[in-house]
C-alpha cells in the first residue's frame, strides 16, 4: 500500500464531498446514542416535558444510583446474568466450534463432508424459528425457567465450527501435525498445543461473535424464563417499560438502564472493530 | 510401495477415532438444539388437542392425531399470511437499501483520507452493539409524540409526521433494522475490499479510469461474495423480526398480534395457548426461511456462472 501520492490521492473537491456524506451519516447513527445519554440525565417529568436533545437540570449520578437500587438492586442481578450467559456461553460455545471445526478440517474420515453440510444448513435455520420447540421439548424434559435452558443453546455455534474449519484448513498445516504425530504427540495434545495456538484470531472472532450474538438474543429467554431473577437485561428492561404505564419512574429507569446495558458491548465494539475483520474476511471469501 | 497404503489406512482409522472424539461433544449439542427441535415441532405441529369431558367442556385433554389440520389453519388464517406478506415487503425494500447504504459507505471510506477513517467506522459500527430490544426502546422513545424531539421539531417545522401510524410503522422498523446492522453489513465489505489487491487499482488509474469506473467495474464485481453473504443473513433475519414489533406493539395500534410471523407463533403458544399451531407455524418459518436463502443462493450462483462465461 505504498503508493505514490500523486496517483492514490483524490482530488481535494471529492474528499470535501465524501468526509460531508460520511458527516451525514455519522450524525444519523450517532444521534439516538446521543439522546439516550442526554436523555439519562432527567426525571421522568423532564423526559416528556423538556426538549429531547439538550439538557435540562441533570443529575446523572443520582438517577444512575436509582437504576442501581430500584426493587434491591434487580438490575445489577440481570446484568450479571447477562455476562454470565454471554461469557459462559459464548467460551463453551468457542470450544466447541474450535474442536469440531479444526476436527473437520485436519481428518479425513467417511462422511465428512455429510455432517459439514448439516451444519452449515444449521447457519441457514432462524434462530427464532428454533425457540419454540426448543422451548417444548425443553419444559417436557424439565429444563425450562432454568439458568441451563438459555445457557444450552447458546453454546451450539454453526457459523463458529463453519469459520473454524475454514480458519483451520488455510492455518494449520498437515506437515506441522504429521510431525508431532511421528514425535509421538496424542491427538489431543497436538490440538491443545498446535491446533488452537495457531487458530487463535478465528477463535477470537467466534468468541466475539457468540459474545455479542448471546448478549442481544432476545426471544429465547423470553420463551425459556418465567421467573424473573433468571433475566438477562434486555428481558428485564422490556418489563420495566410494560409496568412504566402505571409507574413513571420506571420510564426514567428504562432509559438509564438502556445506557448502562450498551455501554459495555460500544467499548468493545469500538476497541475491537480491528481485530473482528480478520474473522469476517475468511467468512465472506467462500460464501 | 506396500507399506505406503498399510501406513495410510491406519492414519485414516487413527484420524477418524480422533475426529469423533473432537466432533461428537458438539454434535450431541447440535442435536439437541438444532435438530431434536425441528423433529419434535414437526411432531407437535400433526397433533391437536381435545377434550373428553361431557360435552367437550371437562377438564381432562388428549392429544390426538391432526394430520395436516394445523398447517390448514395457519395458511387459512389471513393474519399470519399477512404477516408473512409484511415481511415479504418489508426485506424487498429494507434489504436493498441496507446493503446499498453499506456498500456506499464502505466505498466512501476507502476513499477517504485516512484520519477520518477510525472516527466514521467506528461511528457507524457502535449500533451494532446495541441489543434490538434496546434499540426498538431507544427508537420507540424517539418516534412517540410527548417524548420525541424528532417529532417536536417536524411539528415545528409545521410537517405533521405520524410514525407509529398504519402506513408508517412497518418502515419505523425498518429504519430500526437499517440503522443497527448498516455499519455491521459494511465491515464485511471493507474486509473484501481490503482483500483487493492495490496493484488491481493502480493499474485501472493508469489506464484512466475514473474514480466511479473502479468502483463500479472493479470494487463491485468484487466483493460479490461478501455481497450475496451479508444479504443471506439479511434474509434470515427479516424473516425473524420479532423483538422491535413486540417492543413497538404498546405504542401502536397498528400492531396487531400476528404483525410478523414469528410474532404470531409467539402469541399462538404463549396468548392462546395453542402449541400445535405455534408449531406448525414454526415450521412454516423455518420452511420458508430456507428455501428463500438456499434460492437466493442459487440464483446468484447461476448469475455468476453466465457472468463468467459472458
Amino acid at each position: 500500500m505504498s503508493k505514490p501520492n500523486d496517483l492514490s490521492q483524490p482530488p481535494l473537491r471529492h474528499r470535501i464531498v465524501t468526509v460531508a456524506l460520511l458527516t451525514v451519516a455519522a450524525i444519523y447513527f450517532l444521534t439516538p446514542v446521543y439522546w439516550l445519554v442526554v436523555s439519562s440525565t432527567k426525571s421522568s417529568s423532564d423526559l416528556f416535558g423538556t426538549f429531547g436533545f439538550w439538557f435540562h437540570d441533570p443529575h446523572p449520578l443520582d438517577y444512575l444510583h436509582r437504576v442501581l437500587s430500584y426493587d434491591d438492586g434487580v438490575y445489577v442481578r440481570w446484568f450479571a446474568n447477562s455476562l454470565m450467559y454471554a461469557g459462559v456461553g459464548a467460551l463453551a460455545a468457542t470450544l466447541l466450534s474450535a474442536a469440531a471445526g479444526y476436527a473437520l478440517a485436519t481428518f479425513r474420515f467417511p462422511g465428512r463432508e455429510g455432517i459439514f453440510n448439516v451444519i452449515l444448513a444449521g447457519v441457514l435455520i432462524p434462530g427464532t424459528a428454533l425457540a419454540l420447540p426448543l422451548y417444548l421439548l425443553f419444559s417436557e424434559i424439565g429444563l425450562a425457567n432454568t439458568y441451563w435452558a438459555v445457557l444450552i443453546p447458546s453454546v451450539v455455534s454453526p457459523f463458529g465450527v463453519y469459520l473454524c474449519r475454514i480458519y483451520a484448513a488455510a492455518a494449520v498445516p498437515g506437515s506441522l501435525l504429521e510431525a508431532a504425530r511421528i514425535d509421538g504427540a496424542g491427538e489431543a495434545r497436538i490440538f491443545s498445543t498446535l491446533g488452537l495456538r495457531l487458530m487463535t484470531p478465528a477463535l477470537v472472532t467466534v468468541f466475539l461473535f457468540q459474545f455479542v450474538h448471546i448478549w442481544n438474543n432476545f426471544f429465547l429467554p423470553l420463551v425459556m424464563l418465567s421467573d424473573s431473577d433468571l433475566y438477562p437485561i434486555q428481558l428485564g428492561l422490556t418489563s420495566w417499560q410494560g409496568y412504566a404505564d402505571r409507574q413513571p419512574e420506571l420510564y426514567q429507569y428504562t432509559v438509564g438502564g438502556a445506557l448502562l446495558s450498551v455501554l459495555p458491548l460500544m467499548v468493545l465494539m469500538g476497541v475491537l472493530q480491528r481485530y473482528w475483520r480478520t474473522g469476517l474476511t475468511e467468512g465472506s471469501v467462500k460464501a | 510401495m506396500r507399506a505406503r497404503p498399510r501406513r495410510l489406512t491406519r492414519t485414516e482409522a487413527r484420524g477418524a477415532r480422533a475426529a469423533t472424539g473432537f466432533l461428537l461433544p458438539f454434535l450431541a449439542l447440535f442435536l439437541l438444539c438444532f435438530i431434536a427441535p425441528i423433529g419434535y415441532a414437526l411432531y407437535q405441529s400433526l397433533l391437536k388437542v381435545e377434550r373428553t369431558g361431557p360435552l367437550g367442556l371437562g377438564g381432562e385433554t388428549t392429544q390426538v392425531w391432526a394430520g395436516l389440520s394445523n398447517y390448514a389453519h395457519a395458511l387459512q388464517d389471513d393474519r399470519f399470511t399477512a404477516g408473512f406478506g409484511r415481511v415479504l415487503l418489508f426485506g424487498a425494500v429494507q434489504i436493498p437499501v441496507m446493503i446499498a447504504f453499506a456498500t456506499a459507505l464502505a466505498l466512501l471510506l476507502e476513499a477517504a483520507s485516512a484520519r477520518w477513517v477510525g472516527f466514521f467506522r467506528t461511528a457507524f459500527f457502535l449500533p451494532y452493539g446495541v441489543p434490538g430490544v434496546i434499540a426498538s426502546i431507544l427508537w420507540g422513545f424517539l418516534y412517540v409524540p410527548g417524548i420525541s424531539p424528532l417529532v417536536e421539531m417536524a411539528h415545528s417545522a409545521g410537517w405533521d409526521v405520524d410514525f407509529l401510524g398504519r402506513g408508517a410503522v412497518l418502515w419505523s422498523i425498518a429504519n430500526i433494522v437499517t440503522w443497527q446492522f448498516t455499519g455491521y453489513n459494511m465491515l464485511v465489505l471493507i474486509a473484501q475490499l481490503k482483500a483487493i489487491p492495490g496493484e488491481l487499482y493502480e493499474a485501472a488509474r493508469i489506464d484512466g479510469a475514473s474514480a466511479w469506473q473502479v468502483a463500479r467495474h472493479i470494487k463491485l464485481p468484487l466483493i460479490r461474495p461478501a455481497l450475496v453473504l451479508t444479504t443471506v443473513f439479511s434474509l434470515i433475519g427479516t424473516l425473524q423480526l420479532f423483538a422491535e414489533p413486540k417492543v413497538l406493539k404498546p405504542l401502536s395500534n397498528s400492531i396487531d398480534s400476528g404483525y410478523t410471523p414469528n410474532l404470531a407463533a409467539y402469541n399462538e403458544a404463549f396468548t392462546s395457548n395453542n402449541q400445535h399451531i405455534a408449531a406448525a407455524e414454526a415450521v412454516l418459518l423455518a420452511l420458508v426461511a430456507c428455501v428463500l436463502s438456499f434460492g437466493f443462493l442459487r440464483l446468484v450462483g447461476q448469475r455468476g456462472k453466465d457472468g463468467e462465461r459472458g
